[in-house]
């Protein structure tokens, strides 16, 4: 913008420097916390300058969790929620592009019920069909396993409807440009389609990694043995009791070692996921 | 190469709703054929069902000696050319025109070669390397071709490959095309809404108008004798007049009209528009009536550039030899 207000300059920049502090404030009050002893927390105000146990406090839930809650070791559980946050994007992807690309390029009987069919499970997020398909996940014995934690998050209508829109876009011609060329269906969706959804591709592992790294509910139904904890539910794990019985220094350390996989993973992908969100390449 | 027949070929997506009402043609081993017809008319459906894009629902189309009604596209030895070029975005232009070689299983060597072959013709040897989204409008409407040229296939289908092209690059392309098909002597079908572009390719068109074949001729012929009131309209710019005499439609084309003495006119036309275009001009008006009927035809003529063209009442007269009449009721050529 071509304007010169001084005043309106100033008040956007003091909003959004109010809006950072209040985002930014309590991840490093978290980070501080993660450096202190458990007497230093406890004191009234709390110091906001790093203490000197960041080794100690990272090196013990890395290793053997909590002393008072939990004492699943962190390491393992990241290890767990990594296999989750990926297993789930993958999955979903391999399925969804797969129905996406039938839905929009075969006329086949119910082609449209199929869809809604599809469709229509937008409205049964895992919440609201936890507790039959924790019966299922019990019937199968796959109760801590990944398996158990993964597959029920892998059916997925978003990612199949966004494959669809995305699909839509893509003129008709190239599809008969492609017949004309020889391409049989399956050697235009890996020659031409697959490469095509790149973007669309990392933009849905940005949000669906996101998603499967922050799972709660159900990993908190199905994963019952301390080994197959995920990150989150460790957190929820370590915190047993009143508000002075907690090491809250421990506890603040996992929560970082929660956050930086989702924040690497925006960083690094940003790039393509913008494009993604964005971009038309045709 | 080879020839192609249409044979009572109809086309409907419903009972009720036909789009091709029997087309009937042969086509000669290495002719350009232009479909020419308004939007809607179902030429490019036409060209689709002998691509194999659309199915025949009735009728026979042959190419060489045999009848592809039920082969997939890819076996109809043809290649095509679309409207939007329908390049595969994401590779290169080399990697474009052989995807199709590679498919077919050919080998590297020959791959390259007929590549490059197909480059140096259409001077596209520099972008080989480069995305199609790097190209200008022209330089894709070339990758299409080369695509449809590395496959060296009986026929040729173009699907209004010029339309998405300014008007200059589309003249210039015009003349590549007749070069090109002057060097390769492939049969070709080319579809298009511009009478300029068949007249200009065509050795012989098919005007289409609703899902009828109204005419099928070489283009001078089809300009000196339409077969019908459509053709007569639709090809020449302004299109013929058409005027309502003695029970039958008069036909005269605006270039066979001349100014005259007001005692020798043969037709008076009450001038209401000028265009001048530098070259000519052309004046339209209403045809005055000797009784002043006021829902008179309205003509237009096409007079030289030093002509002294203003509004009011224009005498015009024309050589017999040019006047065409027409069935007012079927629209049909009557022949004295």
């Amino acid at each position: 913008m071509v304007e010169n207000r001084p005043w309106v300059t100033f008040f956007s920049h003091a909003v959004l420097i109010l809006g950072v502090l209040a985002v930014a404030f309590p991840l490093y009050v978290t980070f501080i916390a993660s450096t202190l002893s458990l007497e230093q927390i406890m004191q009234v105000p709390m110091q906001l300058t790093p203490g000197d146990r960041f080794v100690e406090n990272y090196a013990q839930v890395l290793s053997a969790g909590s002393t008072k809650g939990s004492k699943a070791a962190a390491s393992q559980m990241l290890i767990n929620s990594t296999v989750m946050a990926f297993v789930i994007p993958l999955g979903k992807m391999a399925i969804s592009i797969i129905s996406a690309f039938a839905i929009v390029y075969f006329r086949f009987p119910g082609r449209m019920f199929v869809f809604w069919m599809i469709f229509i499970t937008l409205m049964l997020p895992v919440e609201v069909r936890i507790i039959p398909t924790l019966q299922v996940i019990t019937d199968l014995k796959l109760n801590n396993t990944y398996a158990g934690l993964t597959i029920p998050l892998i059916a997925s209508a978003t990612a199949t409807f966004l494959f669809r829109q995305f699909f839509m876009t893509i003129p008709d011609e190239l599809a008969e440009a492609a017949r004309v060329d020889g391409a049989s269906p399956m050697r235009f969706f890996i020659d031409v389609l697959l490469p095509l959804s790149k973007t669309t591709m990392a933009a849905l592992f940005v949000i669906q990694f996101i998603y499967g790294w922050n799972q709660y509910l159900w990993p908190l139904l199905v994963a019952t043995d301390e080994s197959m904890y995920t990150t989150v539910i460790g957190i929820k794990r370590m915190i047993v009791g009143s508000d002075s019985a907690n090491e809250w220094n421990l506890i603040m350390a996992t929560a970082i070692l929660a956050m930086l996989p989702p924040a690497l993973v925006v960083m690094v992908m940003q790039k393509w996921f913008v494009k993604g969100l964005v971009e038309t390449e045709k | 190469m080879a020839a192609v027949s249409l044979r009572d070929v109809r086309k409907s997506y419903t009972p009720e709703l036909q789009v091709i009402h029997g087309v009937n043609m042969e086509i000669k081993d290495g002719e350009f054929i232009v479909i020419l017809g308004p939007s809607g008319c179902g030429k490019s459906t036409l060209l689709r069902m002998v691509a194999g894009l659309e199915t025949i629902t009735s009728g026979e189309i042959v190419i060489g000696d045999r009848v592809v009604n039920n082969l997939e596209p890819k076996d109809r030895d043809i290649a095509m050319v679309f409207q939007n070029y329908a390049l595969y975005p994401h590779m290169s232009v080399y990697d474009n025109m052989a995807y199709g070689l590679r498919i077919r299983g050919l080998s590297q060597n020959e791959i390259s070669e007929r590549v490059n072959k197909a480059a140096a013709i259409l001077e596209l040897k520099r972008f080989l390397d480069r995305k199609p989204r790097a190209l200008s409008g022209g330089q894709r409407q070339r990758v299409a071709m080369g695509r449809a040229i590395v496959r060296e296939p009986q026929v040729f289908l173009f699907d209004e490959p010029l339309s998405n092209l300014d008007a200059k690059l589309r003249v210039q392309m015009r003349g590549e095309l007749q070069s090109l098909h002057r060097r390769l002597g492939t049969t070709s079908l080319f579809v298009t809404h511009d009478q300029v572009e068949a007249m200009t390719l065509a050795q012989r068109m098919i005007v289409m108008n609703a899902g009828n074949a109204e005419q099928i001729g070489a283009p001078l012929e089809v300009y000196a004798k339409p077969a019908t009131t459509f053709v007569a309209g639709f090809i020449g710019s302004p299109p013929m007049n058409l005027m309502p005499k003695d029970g039958k439609l008069l036909g005269v084309r605006p270039e066979h009209l001349e100014p005259c003495a007001a005692s020798e006119a043969m037709i008076t036309i009450d001038v209401d528009l000028i265009e001048p275009l530098g070259a000519d001009i052309i004046v339209y008006g209403h045809e005055v009536k000797p009784g002043g009927d006021p829902s008179s035809a309205r003509v237009a003529a096409r007079l030289p550039a030093d002509a002294k063209a203003q509004a009011g009442k224009l005498p015009v007269r024309y050589d017999r030899a040019n006047e065409h009449w027409f069935d007012p009721q079927s629209g049909k050529r009557i022949d004295a």
